[in-house]
């Protein structure tokens, strides 16, 4: 058996579609004797529109039946399974899923042939040992088969029987009667053209709304597990306690604020070093540089947009930090001969390398904005005996500004939510400290390590993660709302 | 024309402010202006009309050097102003501007303060001595800008919220503020309500006391109105030039008369 029940539907479907898309054509050229300028629409709409009311209803229902079914199924053979067979340390969802392996392994000991389609149903654990049939076939089972979830199997095979059964029977006729009415209604006048035209729209809505409903989706399963966090660990601790000390035998201290601590400062090294030199770029680049230097710069400046964050994070590790070593560090062998620096991960190295990154983000938003000012402003200031540099400074500069921050506040959001520079470059320490030297860790770097290797969902060690998450995205979500609402304002104060 | 007290108008004859001579702009290949001489009188009003296109807000930019800060522009000939050949390499455009101020097309105030719009000038070419001194000089240019009673209770707001006609005048005290010796109008009223046009002109007359002021303009009325000195433009030559109401009643190119009576631009 090469297709399912299902398989062979949709082949069905599809098949129907196709005829009615020639059928439809066919019909709509001989209503018109096959004049085609007598048509409302072009023959092919007419059978577009066969096409789309002869597949869509019909593989639409199919969705929604196949992943309402194995729901619906499960619901009604949950209570035929006794709390008994529920044991210690278990639970109900464990069950369910021993008898999901044992309906299929029943379907593939029928298709095997070591089971009739009626021993399938009939067969009892009290006379027969169904663990080794299945076995024999290829499906092993950790333990013996208790006949409550032998039943249980038995009742759920019956059912999607049933279910798949009724399934094709509605699609099919839906498929029948959309394509026999889409046929039925084509003639001369029938406006094909915006009936499709409308499919068209439908489709697009579809898109754009699925992308809005996967980022629901993501906020609220952050959401639920941070709730399922909040409910195994004080929610007094994680937003005001002092230390993070994650231990996966139990009795944590899980804090944000040291976390916090050591994303903002990196943060606020990086702007450091990426909004006087972005934004001094910008200026370069769109008030003094002649065509063909920007035309050669910016390009240039945009490369480092597209470098993967992880070769920034080598880049951290490899390069930066022992350089920074070698002049803050190694004691008398040093460039300072001071001892101020022992290892290449620190605050200073995370941050310079940040900084780079943002750059080509500051200076092109900067760029977009001086540029948005208008020419009729710097010419009032030559006009008045200004030189190009105080036209900068006291007119341009100040009519871009809010622009700017705006460009600002993205460049930190970016550096907030920025992982694998720091996972790579700031070390794994989470403490309070001033001093840039030292290795320092982020909210980001955190949950990377909470979430990476053997975990286990249900400790708040591991759910912490959402709640750090959680907490970054609002972090985040706030600044880019904010930057972006300054930006729009702007921007309309000269359109 | 049938505005009669252009014929009435004095004539003040003064000394020459500007002299052009030969001049010749080059945008890129396009010939723009060729070969204009012109003389410009002190404490004059000086229109420029002529169709769109002919080289009439070009040549004002000649004499600002405004022209210096489009990259394809290139002016021959000589410009005198005061007999000091503007285009020598000695002259520092930047003072030179400081000297004959401009009024643009749009209104385009800073963002800034109607004070420190004002104050902009003076500040950048160190006029006033202390904050007194500057205020006493923005009140003064705001006063022949003739909109000191409408801002006065309001210099620290933002000069952008002023209405259109406010804007511009605006524009001229900040002109005015640096205390030029030429003040260029591009069009200044083009983008104005008929009150606002009127109230610019006024003070564009009384301007004429101690300035020598020269203004682009396609509304012909507004040249017969304003100016004692009319130059006609056409496809970059300068075609007429006299007296207001000369080039008016009596025009000696036929061009001109084109022009004036509406068969031409």
């Amino acid at each position: 058996m090469a297709l399912g029940w299902t398989g062979y539907l949709i082949v069905a479907v599809l098949v129907l579609t196709t005829l009615a898309f020639v059928a439809a054509r066919a019909r709509a050229s001989a209503t018109v004797d096959g004049d085609v300028r007598l048509l409302h629409s072009l023959p092919n709409y007419y059978g577009y529109n066969a096409a789309m009311f002869t597949a869509v209803p019909a593989l639409g229902v199919m969705v929604i039946w196949l992943l309402a079914q194995p729901m619906m199924i499960e619901n009604s053979v949950f209570k035929l399974i006794p709390d008994r067979v529920v044991g210690e340390g278990s639970s109900r969802a464990l069950v369910m899923s021993d008898v999901r392996r044992v309906a299929e392994g029943l379907d593939i000991a029928v298709e095997r042939g070591a089971l009739t389609e009626e021993e399938a149903d009939t067969i009892r654990t009290e006379e027969q040992d169904v663990r080794s049939i299945l076995g024999g076939v290829g499906v092993a089972l950790g333990s013996n088969v208790e006949p409550e979830v032998l039943q249980a199997a038995q009742q759920y095979r019956s059912k999607s029987e049933i279910g798949t059964f009724w399934m094709v029977l509605v699609v099919g006729a839906m498929t029948l009667v959309g394509g026999a009415a889409a046929i039925f209604v084509t003639n001369g006048d029938f406006r094909a053209r915006n009936t499709v035209e409308r499919g068209a729209l439908g489709l697009l809505m579809l898109a754009a709304s699925l992308a809005i409903l996967t980022t629901i989706g993501i906020v609220l399963s952050m959401l639920f597990e941070s709730i399922n966090f909040f409910r195994l660990h004080p929610w007094t601790d994680f937003f005001f306690g002092g230390s993070w000390a994650p231990n996966f035998r139990g009795d944590s201290d899980l804090s944000i604020l040291p976390l916090l601590w050591g994303t903002l400062y990196i943060s606020f090294i990086a702007l450091l070093v990426a909004v006087p030199i972005g934004l001094f770029a910008a200026i370069y680049l769109s008030e003094y540089a002649g065509p063909k230097v920007r035309s050669a710069a910016k390009p240039l400046l945009e490369i480092l947009a597209g470098i993967p964050t992880i070769v920034y994070g080598l880049f951290a590790l490899l390069t930066v930090g022992p350089a920074l070593v070698s002049v803050f560090g190694r004691g008398d062998d040093g460039l300072l001969g001071v001892e101020w620096m022992s290892g290449a991960t620190a605050v200073l190295t995370a941050g310079l390398v940040m900084g780079i990154m943002l750059i080509p983000f500051v200076s092109s938003l900067s760029d977009d904005i001086i540029n948005a000012v208008p020419q009729a402003m710097r010419d009032g200031s030559f006009g008045l005996g200004a030189t190009h540099s105080e036209t900068i400074r006291q007119v341009v500069l100040p009519a871009a500004l809010p622009g700017i921050v705006g460009a600002v506040l993205l460049a930190a959001s970016r550096a907030i939510g920025e992982t694998m520079i720091v996972v790579l470059g700031a070390g794994a320490i989470a403490k309070f400290s001033l001093n840039p030297l030292e290795a320092m860790t982020t909210i980001t770097t955190r949950i990377v390590s909470q979430l990476t290797g053997d975990t286990d969902f249900a400790s708040p060690e591991t759910l912490v993660a959402f709640a750090l998450g959680l907490t970054l995205f609002v972090l985040t979500l706030g600044l880019n709302v904010l930057a972006l609402y300054i930006v729009r304002k702007y921007r309309e104060q000269y359109e | 024309m049938n505005d009669m007290r252009i014929l009435e108008r004095d004539v003040d004859t003064n000394a020459i402010k500007i002299a052009a001579r030969g001049v010749q702009v080059y945008y890129g290949d396009n010939h723009a202006i060729k070969d204009v001489d012109v003389d410009i009188q002190d404490k004059t009003v000086t229109a420029f009309i002529g169709p769109s296109g002919c080289g009439k807000s070009t040549f004002l930019r000649c004499l600002n050097r405004m022209n210096d800060t489009i990259d394809i522009c290139r002016v021959e000939g000589d410009i005198h102003i005061d007999g000091e050949d503007i285009y020598d390499k000695r002259v520092d455009p930047v003072q030179l501007r400081a000297k004959v101020g401009m009024v643009f097309q749009k209104p385009n105030p800073f963002p800034k303060s109607i004070y420190d719009n004002v104050a902009y000038g003076p500040r950048i070419h160190g006029l006033a001595k202390n904050k007194a001194e500057l205020d006493d000089i923005v009140e003064r240019a705001l006063r022949r800008g003739a909109i000191w009673d409408e801002v006065k209770d309001r210099l620290h707001a933002p000069g952008t919220g002023l209405s259109g006609g406010q804007q511009q005048r605006l524009c001229i005290a900040r002109a005015i503020a640096t205390e030029p010796e030429v003040l260029l109008m591009d069009e200044p009223c083009s983008a104005l309500d008929p009150i606002a046009t009127a109230q610019v002109e006024e003070l564009i007359d009384e301007l004429r006391q101690n300035y020598s002021v020269v203004i682009v303009t396609h509304s012909m009325q507004q040249a017969a109105r304003v100016s004692q000195k009319t130059a006609f433009f056409h496809l970059g030559n300068l075609v007429e030039y006299g007296e207001t109401g000369t080039i008016f009643t009596n025009p000696e190119d036929s061009r001109t008369e084109s022009y004036i009576t509406g068969r031409i631009g």
